[in-house]
C-alpha cells in the first residue's frame, strides 16, 4: 500500500496529503500530543500543589530546581521506587489493571480533538488532529464513559470496605452525571449540525463561541465535568472524612501514584472538551484571519497557543475550584444531578431548538445575527437560573430541616462562645 | 481521511481480529464463575463488537454500541453485582441439575445447525465487507448523522415515538416498583 513514490512526490501545501505521508504525520502527531499531555499532566499535579499553596498563603513545593519545577521527577522517582503492596485476598488481575484502566480513556479522547489550524508542509497540508473522525464527539462520549470502570475496579478488587463503597459511588455518581454532561452538549450538536469536532470549532468561528451563544449548557457541561472528572465539590468516591481514601485506600507506590495522574488526566480532557466545544477550539477570539484563507505555519502555531492557552486557563480553574470550595453531601450531590441538572438540561433543549427552528423559519441566516439572537435569549435564561439558584432553594444547607426558633438558638449559642472566647484570649 | 478503499487489507485484517477476540471473549465469558469477572469479558466483547462496527463502515452503530452497552449498561451490572455482594463463586452456577444440563445442550445444539444451515444459504455474499460504502455518507450536510437520523424522524418517526414511550413505559415503571419497597 505504501510506495516510495508516494513519499517522495511532493504535492501543493494546500491540499491534503497522499496516504504514505498521512499515515506517518499521524504517528508523529501521535507521539508529540502524547509527550506533550504527559508532561502536561505532571506538571498540573505540581501546579494544583503551587496554586493551593498560594491560594492558602503558604510556599509549597520550591526546593527541587528553581522555583520547585523539578518536584515533579523527585515524586516519580519516589513513587516509582517505594513498595508495592497486594492486601490479602485482593482479585490480582484486577487490583493490578484498575489503575491503567483508570488512566486510558482520558488519553484516547485526544485522538479527535482539534488543537490547530492545518499545517502546510511540503508534503501536504496537516490537519492539527489526530483522527478526524466523523463520529468525533461520538467517540468523545463513549470512550468517557468508560472511564468509570477504573475506580469500580479498584474499590472492587481491593477487598476493603471502604473501597468498594468508594467504587460504588463513583459509578453511580458517573452514570448519573453522565445523562446531564450528553444531554448538555446535545444543544451544541444542534447548532454546528454536525457531530465532528472540526465542525464544531468551525461553527464557533462562524457565530461566536458557544459559551455565549449557549450559556446553560455550558454551565451544566461544567458542573457535570467535574463530577465526571471525581473533582472537588464532587470527589465523593474518596472522601476522606468518610471513606479514609475510598477506592485507592489499598493501593501504594506507582500503582496509588496512577490514580492521582489518571485524574489529572482526565482534567486536561475535560478541559479540552470545553475549550472545544464551548470557547471555540483553536479559534483566536476577535479576529476571522485565523480562520479563512490559506493555511499557513505560523497560523497553525498560533491557533495550537490559543487552544493551549484555554485549556490551561480551564486546569487552574479546576484547582481554583478545589481549594476553594467543600465537599458535597451524597444526597446533595444525587439531588443536583437528577433533580436540577438533567430537567434543567432537558428543557433547554427544547427551548435551543424552538430558537434555532423559528429563527431558520424567519429566514436568519446563520451568523452573528443569529448569534446575537441567541446570546441575548441566554443572557436572561442565565440570569433566572443564577438568580434562584442563588436563593439555596435547590442545594440546602444542612440547618434548613431544623425549626427556624432552634436554628437561632444555636446561633445565640455560637456567638456567646465566641464571645467568651474573645474575652479569654483578651485576658 | 483514510477510508476503507485506500487500505482494505487494513481493514480486514482488523475486522478478523476484533471478531476474533469477541468470540474468544464470549467464551471466556460464559465460562467464568465470579460475576465481576464475567461482567468485565463481557465489556470486551461489546467492545470488540463496536470495533467490528467501525471496520464495516458503521461508525455511528459502533459509537452506539459502546456508549450504550459498555458505559452504561455494563456499569450499572457492575453495580448491582457489587451492591448485591453475591455470595462465594461456587455457589452461583447456572448449572441446575441434570435437566438444565441436557436443555442447555439441546438448545446449543439448535443454535449450533441454525447457524450452519444459515451459512449454506444465499445470506453469505451479502456477509462479505462492503468496502468504502460508507464513506460518502462523511461528505453530506448532516455528516454521518445525518443518513441515520433523516429516516429516524421522517418515514419512522412513529416507530420511534412508540419506542419512545415503551422506554418511558419502563422508567415509570421501575419508579413505582422501587417506590412500593420503601413503602
Amino acid at each position: 500500500m505504501i510506495e516510495p513514490t508516494l513519499i517522495l512526490q511532493l504535492p501543493h501545501p494546500q491540499l491534503p496529503p497522499s496516504t504514505g505521508v498521512f499515515l506517518i504525520a499521524t504517528v508523529i502527531k501521535m507521539i508529540v500530543i502524547f509527550t506533550i499531555y504527559m508532561v502536561g499532566v505532571a506538571y498540573s499535579t505540581f501546579a494544583e500543589r503551587r496554586v493551593s499553596a498560594w491560594i492558602q498563603d503558604r510556599h509549597g513545593p520550591n526546593r527541587v530546581g528553581p522555583q520547585g519545577i523539578l518536584q515533579v521527577a523527585a515524586d516519580g522517582i519516589k513513587n516509582i521506587m517505594k513498595e508495592e503492596t497486594y492486601p490479602s485476598y485482593v482479585s490480582k488481575a484486577l487490583f493490578v489493571l484498575a489503575p491503567g484502566i483508570a488512566f486510558v480513556p482520558a488519553m484516547m479522547t485526544w485522538a479527535v480533538i482539534p488543537f490547530g489550524a492545518p499545517l502546510p508542509t511540503l508534503w501536504g497540508r496537516i490537519d492539527l488532529v489526530v483522527a478526524d473522525l466523523p463520529v468525533g464527539f461520538l467517540f468523545t462520549l463513549a470512550i468517557s464513559s468508560l472511564g468509570v470502570y477504573g475506580i469500580v475496579l479498584a474499590g472492587w478488587a481491593s477487598n476493603n470496605k471502604y473501597a468498594l463503597l468508594g467504587g460504588l459511588r463513583s459509578s453511580a455518581q458517573m452514570v448519573s452525571y453522565e445523562i446531564a454532561m450528553g444531554m448538555s452538549t446535545v444543544c451544541v450538536l444542534l447548532l454546528a449540525g454536525n457531530v465532528s469536532l472540526n465542525e464544531v470549532v468551525q461553527q464557533q468561528a462562524q457565530m461566536g463561541w458557544n459559551a455565549f451563544l449557549l450559556s446553560v449548557a455550558a454551565f451544566i457541561f461544567l458542573i457535570a465535568a467535574f463530577a465526571e472528572t471525581n473533582r472537588v465539590p464532587f470527589d465523593l468516591p474518596e472522601a476522606e472524612s468518610e471513606l479514609i481514601a475510598g477506592y485507592h485506600t489499598e493501593y501504594s507506590a506507582m500503582k496509588f501514584s496512577m490514580f492521582p495522574i489518571s485524574e489529572y488526566a482526565n482534567m486536561i480532557t475535560a478541559s479540552a472538551m470545553m475549550a472545544t466545544l464551548f470557547f471555540g477550539g483553536w479559534d483566536i477570539p476577535f479576529t476571522k484571519w485565523d480562520n479563512t484563507g490559506d493555511a499557513t505555519v505560523l497560523k497553525a502555531l498560533l491557533t495550537f497557543g490559543a487552544f493551549a492557552t484555554k485549556v490551561i486557563l480551564f486546569v487552574l480553574f479546576y484547582i481554583w475550584i478545589r481549594w476553594t470550595l467543600p465537599r458535597f453531601r451524597y444526597d446533595q450531590l444525587m439531588s443536583l444531578g437528577w433533580k436540577v441538572l438533567l430537567p434543567m438540561a432537558l428543557v433547554y433543549v427544547i427551548v435551543i431548538a424552538a430558537t434555532v427552528l423559528a429563527l431558520d423559519m424567519a429566514g436568519i441566516a446563520r451568523g452573528p445575527m443569529f448569534g446575537a439572537i441567541l446570546f441575548a435569549l441566554n443572557a436572561v435564561l442565565m440570569g433566572g437560573i443564577l438568580f434562584v439558584l442563588d436563593k439555596g432553594r435547590l442545594i440546602s444547607p444542612a440547618y434548613s430541616r431544623l425549626d427556624r426558633s432552634r436554628v437561632e438558638r444555636l446561633r445565640a449559642m455560637a456567638t456567646g462562645r465566641s464571645h467568651l472566647a474573645g474575652r479569654g484570649t483578651g485576658a | 481521511m483514510i477510508g476503507q478503499e485506500v487500505l482494505p487489507l487494513f481493514f480486514t485484517f482488523h475486522f478478523y481480529l476484533f471478531g476474533l477476540v469477541a468470540l474468544v471473549g464470549a467464551i471466556i465469558f460464559v465460562t467464568r464463575k465470579s460475576p465481576v469477572a464475567a461482567a468485565m469479558w463481557l465489556v470486551v466483547v461489546m467492545f470488540a463488537l463496536a470495533a467490528l462496527y467501525v471496520m464495516i463502515g458503521a461508525e455511528f452503530i459502533g459509537m452506539m454500541q459502546v456508549l450504550v452497552y459498555a458505559g452504561a449498561i455494563m456499569v450499572v451490572f457492575l453495580f448491582v453485582v457489587m451492591l448485591l455482594n453475591l455470595g462465594h463463586p461456587s455457589e452461583l452456577g447456572d448449572m441446575r441439575g441434570r435437566f438444565g444440563r441436557i436443555a442447555a445442550g439441546f438448545v446449543g445444539l439448535g443454535l449450533v445447525a441454525q447457524l450452519l444451515a444459515l451459512s449454506r444459504n444465499a445470506l453469505t455474499p451479502e456477509l462479505v465487507l462492503p468496502v468504502g460504502a460508507a464513506l460518502p455518507a462523511v461528505d453530506q450536510p448532516g455528516g454521518i448523522i445525518g443518513p441515520v437520523a433523516a429516516p429516524l424522524f421522517n418515514e419512522y418517526l412513529l416507530a420511534f415515538e412508540l419506542t419512545s414511550v415503551l422506554l418511558l413505559v419502563a422508567i415509570v415503571g421501575a419508579v413505582v416498583l422501587a417506590k412500593k419497597r420503601s413503602a
